[in-house]
């Protein structure tokens, strides 16, 4: 606990300048991990990262923290499993605790259709070096002794892939240790600070506004949350993003313990144990976009029936805490890195549902795209301007959340 | 947002409806007609606050139905047609 603690107290307060090499707007995991590779891996350290509440109040410290990359097309794949090896390592090279447990994830399919995308999603997986395997039935009640075969009568499970490197680890610690790295090298990370407005000179965007004065901006990246439609528009820029509610539940200790995270391709619901021996359910986003984040009571219940079918012993549990997050969802349902368009403006975008397992690797590919003005092979295909080339990266199965 | 009042079925639950996507316009600023074509196909408005779309009434009359809708509440605002 103290060492926690004392990894809290390293975030130094400062005042804002009045000019910064590089802004970025939104204290999540994406502006911090961006704002600790600059600093680290560039040397670009004249850097304020600006966030409206505190550091990881938004989505980072909402998601399931769920480490995976078993996703369903090239891109993708590689760009997850750079992201789930950054976080096998990221103790080591921030120094701090993130609590990074390797569990192993299965996602169960109840019908031959969903065995074929399991087969096709292990099979892309191998051949992009993530580690994903199919079992039988037979294999999976050996590994996951709880899960009900005949899935409440009604989702027989018919096999699974074991995606082997699945992880998961405490988000907020995880933010913390990217804020605390960048800020001991020089970046400013400015809480309470929210960005009312961008500085336009022409076409350019050469800062920002903030109910502390003016900041002016090299270069000004939008790593905004769920509110980035309303942030790209401050710039004219215009995006293919909606702004769905996503909920998620803890209930109270399970003390046999279930070591691996199990998710459903049909039902899309995923439940991982937390370290403290909580069960961490999550499920789809909401249907309809929204930025309301009460919880409802309908997402309750269907979550809740779901993850019964495939593991009934959760009816003997309680819920304790529900919240919900509001999630940026592209078009395409990938994520959006790179240039806008607009010169001056990055944004950074479209991680609703997945984007905490990529806050290594995408803080590391928009570092060196502001250091070097190119985007890394590994995010280069995620740029806005795909939608224009027709390279659209439809990845909707993966999102574990239809 | 739980329940919705169907034109032809009466208040039902929300599970019975599918979401249809916001009503919008390409905005008058963009002139181009290729642009307004890809604005058209790829962006959304995604409002925080008021909205106009459409849900299908799936499990129930399979008919459209426009509403008004309040993005930053989940709550609906009035039952157009």
């Amino acid at each position: 606990m103290t060492r926690y603690v004392d990894t809290l107290l390293q975030i130094l307060r400062h005042d804002p300048k009045s000019s910064y090499d590089v802004v970025i707007v939104g204290g999540g995991g994406h502006g911090l991990s961006t704002a600790y590779y600059l600093a680290t891996r560039h040397g670009i350290t004249n850097v304020a990262v600006l966030e409206a509440d505190y550091i990881a109040s938004g989505n980072t410290g909402r998601n399931t923290t769920i480490i995976r990359a078993n996703y369903g097309i090239p891109e993708a794949v590689r760009f997850y499993q750079h992201s789930l090896e950054m976080y096998q390592g990221l103790e080591e090279e921030t120094g701090a605790a993130i609590l990074h447990q390797t569990r192993g994830i299965f996602w169960i399919a109840h019908t031959e259709t969903s065995m074929r995308t399991e087969r096709a999603r292990a099979a892309m997986n191998t051949a992009c070096g993530a580690r994903t395997v199919m079992v039988s039935p037979a294999e999976l009640k050996e590994l996951v002794p709880q899960v009900d075969l005949t899935g409440g009568g009604r989702y027989p499970v018919l096999g699974a892939s074991h995606h082997l490197e699945g992880a998961t680890a405490r988000h907020d610690r995880v933010a913390w240790a990217y804020a605390s790295g960048a800020s001991q090298r020089g970046v400013h990370v400015l809480e309470h600070t929210p960005v009312t407005g961008l500085l336009r000179d022409g076409d350019r965007v050469v800062g920002v506004e903030t109910p502390r004065g003016p900041i002016a901006a090299g270069v000004v990246l939008s790593a905004v949350g769920g509110r980035v439609t309303a942030m790209a528009a401050h710039a004219g820029v215009r995006l293919p993003v909606r702004t769905h509610p996503l909920h998620a539940f803890v209930t109270n200790n399970y003390e046999q313990g279930l070591g691996a995270i199990v998710a459903s391709t049909e039902l899309s619901c995923y439940v991982s144990q937390t370290e403290r021996g909580q069960m961490l359910i999550g499920a789809e986003f909401d249907a309809q976009p929204s930025y309301s984040r009460q919880s409802s009571f309908a997402a309750l219940r269907s979550y809740s029936y779901k993850i019964t079918r495939i593991l009934p012993f959760l009816r003997d549990l309680r819920i304790l805490r529900t919240w919900a997050g509001i999630c940026d969802i592209s078009a395409d349902f990938s994520p959006i890195m790179g240039a806008t368009g607009v010169d001056g403006f990055l944004i950074t975008t479209g991680w609703g549902t997945w984007g905490f397992k990529a806050i290594p690797a995408g803080g590391e590919g928009m570092a060196e795209l502001i250091a070097t003005g190119r985007p890394p092979a590994l995010i280069a295909p995620f740029g806005l301007d795909r939608f224009r080339r027709d390279h659209v990266l439809a990845d909707q199965g993966s999102a574990g959340t239809r | 947002m739980l329940w919705l009042s169907c034109p032809n079925c009466g208040r039902r639950p929300i599970d019975e409806f599918t979401f249809g996507g916001e009503r919008r316009s390409v905005p008058d600023s963009i002139v181009d007609p290729d642009e307004r074509d890809f604005d058209e196909v790829w962006n959304f408005e995604n409002p925080d606050g008021e909205t106009t779309e459409r849900w299908f009434h799936t499990y129930g009359c399979r008919r459209w139905v426009t509403i008004r809708r309040d993005t930053s509440t989940d709550t609906v605002l009035e039952v157009l047609a």
